[in-house]
């Protein structure tokens, strides 16, 4: 075991072997399994922080900048912690004829996201919702679209976020 | 009007009641029975079926499938092969390739098994949008699966060839889906596209080495060609836009959704009418985006001038409204726009056209990669102008700056982006002017300083 996973004690082995068998499906190059790896760790601790990038660039026998370079490329990597429940909202064309702007909106409002914590992307001051806006999600015939953490929602309504908005706020207790 | 019935090839079984997405309700329907039959045929054969079958890419450019293969000179090619199917459905409007890999995955799966060992490849990864979480999971459990039963694997149901395919996936970023930025991403980088040419993945993909990239649907169109043959499958559609397509509407119908047919079926009309429910609360047809809105828009009042051969082989060009143009590659390629990725964006003659375009015009500002200065700039300055146009500070040169900008884009760029980022804001500008006219502020607002000429 190297140096810096003795740092990082939260490395459970099970982790450890979810990145070995990652690595092992990119037999011809290693560097391949950087940005599964990132997946694999934010996964895991919601974000990517400057020590995943070295751990990560250490594993693959790669400069961190390699690592550095693509985390910072892909909307999808985060770089600080966000809401416990994430709102991705749809803004490309469909949805937005279907009412996306009017959504993010009310979702914004409704559970207080109103400080912005990076560019376009707004919390509650309790930290537990987050909003933002995001591409189109492939799912144009359902619009409005949205994401709450990894989870698909579609045909979004007002109403919807209203029901939903209670359950989750209950979950958090 | 009247409703035409679906053909549904590739969603055959997708929306059937009961229909699942493990293994053994696909082998229940017949499924990986193709498999066995493309591994008793030689590779070359297969791929000589596939040109027969006249398929074109379903992932937008429309490029004949076999003539690809084809660039693969196997008697010289030295390196190994790998196959990547291109999941990165980012066109927005589109929303077809979804369907397969939420409720099909195996017939992509096998599919793609069938392409790999056309091209002898040994090696595939399936590049899949960050977004579809979901479907990654679907696709490695149904991965699993085949690779219990021996369909992938070291020598596979006996016939001494050996495949893996893994899931790859992409995180947010538009420009995956082009298919040099998606191996650069594969490799571990920033998805920067390569330069077509030398870069051609058929020549230099992945790892520098020979590289099929196809689309879901194209490969799910493949198991289909060797069952029933190139020939039969070249009869479905019409001569040179065969097979089948999902055509996604989305916009301002009342029933949006995905639609397969044969190519050349139906019209815009019938689907948008016919199929699709005609327009939301009764109101009139405006415009159409036929491809994913990187396709030029078109507009419904309008007639377009379409070449249209006759039976003793002459072309005549005919007048055609917008909703009696069919849809195929060719004839919405004639009207100056594509049939591109199948996203068919309607919109409603309550649509103010320079918001639809600002909000395009955002999304391309948003995902360009940065490599090219026409594009990383280009596409930001038409998002501003758009934007301060929406704020109500237009100006009444606005629609010729736009049109300036974008025609400096496209065709000075590593990839097909340019295009895709200007091909809107041209179409958009030269078939809406008086839109953008109209928002022009009455009174000259500002001073326009010109450069001094040297
Ligand atoms: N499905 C989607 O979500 C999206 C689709 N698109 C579509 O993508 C299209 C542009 O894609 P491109 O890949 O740039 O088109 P392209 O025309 O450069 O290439 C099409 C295919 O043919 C191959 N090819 C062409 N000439 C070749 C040659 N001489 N040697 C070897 N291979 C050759 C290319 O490698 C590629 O696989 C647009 O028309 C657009 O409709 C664009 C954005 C998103
Ligand atoms: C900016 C851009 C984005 C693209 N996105 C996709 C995509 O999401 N899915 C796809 O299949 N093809 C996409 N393409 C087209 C691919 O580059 C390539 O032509 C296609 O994957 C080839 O597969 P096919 O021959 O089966 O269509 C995109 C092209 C460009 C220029
Ligand atoms: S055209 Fe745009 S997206 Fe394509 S390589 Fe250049 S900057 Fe990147
Ligand atoms: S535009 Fe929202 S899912 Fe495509």
């Amino acid at each position: 075991m190297n140096t810096v996973e003795k740092e990082l004690p939260q490395l459970d082995q099970e982790f450890i072997d979810e990145v070995n068998k990652i690595i092992s499906q990119y037999p011809v190059s290693k560097r391949s399994a950087s940005l599964p790896l990132l997946h694999l760790w934010q996964e895991h601790f919601g974000y990517v922080s400057k020590e995943a990038v070295e751990w990560i660039a250490q594993k693959l026998e790669l400069e961190p900048i390699a690592v550095e370079e693509i985390a910072t490329f892909y909307p999808m990597i985060r770089h600080r912690p966000l809401g416990k429940y994430q709102f991705k909202v749809c803004r490309t064309l469909s949805c937005a004829l279907a009412g996306s702007y009017q959504l993010f909106e009310h979702i914004k409002k409704s559970c207080n996201a109103c400080n912005e914590v990076d560019h376009n992307i707004y919390q509650s001051s309790d930290g537990q919702f987050s909003v933002e806006f995001v591409e189109c999600l492939a799912a144009c015939g359902n619009a409005p679209v949205m994401m709450i953490n990894e989870e698909e929602w579609m045909n979004v309504t007002k109403d919807k976020i209203n029901e939903i908005l209670p359950e989750l706020s209950k979950k958090q207790n | 009007m009247s409703f035409k019935p679906e053909y549904r090839l590739i969603l055959k079984y997708a929306d059937e009641p009961g229909y699942t997405v493990d293994i053994d309700c696909y082998l229940r329907h017949g499924g990986y029975q193709v498999l066995k039959k493309a591994l008793t045929l030689d590779p070359a054969f297969i791929v000589q079926e596939v040109k027969k079958s006249g398929l074109r890419g379903r992932g937008g450019a429309g490029f004949p499938t076999g003539v690809k293969w084809g660039f693969i000179n196997h008697e010289k090619n030295t390196k190994p092969v790998y196959l990547l199917c291109n999941a990165d459905e980012s066109e927005p409007g589109t929303f077809k390739d979804r369907q397969i890999i939420y409720k099909d995955p195996h017939q992509l799966i096998e599919g793609m098994i069938i392409s790999a060992y056309a091209n002898r490849a040994h090696l595939g990864y399936i590049y899949i949008r960050g977004e579809f979480a979901k479907g990654a999971k679907i696709l490695e459990q149904a991965l699993a699966e085949a690779r219990e039963r021996n369909f992938l694997g070291k020598n596979i149901l006996g016939s001494g060839y050996d495949l893996e395919i893994y899931v790859f996936r992409g995180a947010g970023a538009y420009i995956c889906g082009e298919e040099t930025g998606l191996i650069e991403s594969l490799e571990g980088k920033r998805a920067y596209p390569r330069i077509k040419p030398p870069y051609f993945p058929a020549v230099l993909g992945l790892y520098m080495c020979p590289t099929i990239v196809n689309n879901v649907e194209t490969l799910c169109h493949v198991k289909h060609i060797v069952d029933m043959g190139g020939e039969a499958f070249a009869k479905i559609g019409t001569p040179n836009n065969t097979g089948t397509r999902i055509w996604c509407v989305s916009g301002d119908v009342n029933r949006p959704g995905y639609y397969e047919y044969p190519c050349g079926a139906i019209t815009f009309g019938e689907l948008i009418y016919g199929v699709c429910g005609g327009i939301r609360n009764g109101n009139k047809l405006k415009a159409v985006i036929p491809g994913g809105s990187s396709a030029k828009v078109l507009r419904a009042d309008i007639k377009y001038k379409i070449p249209r051969k006759k039976a003793d082989g002459s072309t005549e060009i005919v007048e055609m409204g917008l909703e009696d143009i069919p849809l195929d590659f060719d004839t919405v390629a004639a009207t100056g726009s594509m049939s591109g990725s199948g996203g068919i964006i309607v919109m409603d003659d309550t649509r103010d056209m320079v918001e639809c375009l600002r909000n395009i015009a955002e999304f391309y500002a948003h995902e360009s990669c940065g490599q090219c200065t026409p594009c990383r700039e280009g596409s930001l300055w038409m998002k501003k102008i758009l934007d301060r146009i929406c704020r109500g500070n237009g100006r009444k040169e606005d629609s010729k700056l736009l049109l300036d900008v974008a025609n400096h884009i496209a065709g000075r760029t590593i990839c097909a982006f340019g295009e895709a980022c200007s091909w809107p804001v041209q179409s958009f500008v030269e078939l809406f002017e008086e839109e953008f006219v109209a928002k022009a502020k009455k009174e000259d607002s500002m001073e326009i300083l010109e450069p001094v000429e040297r």
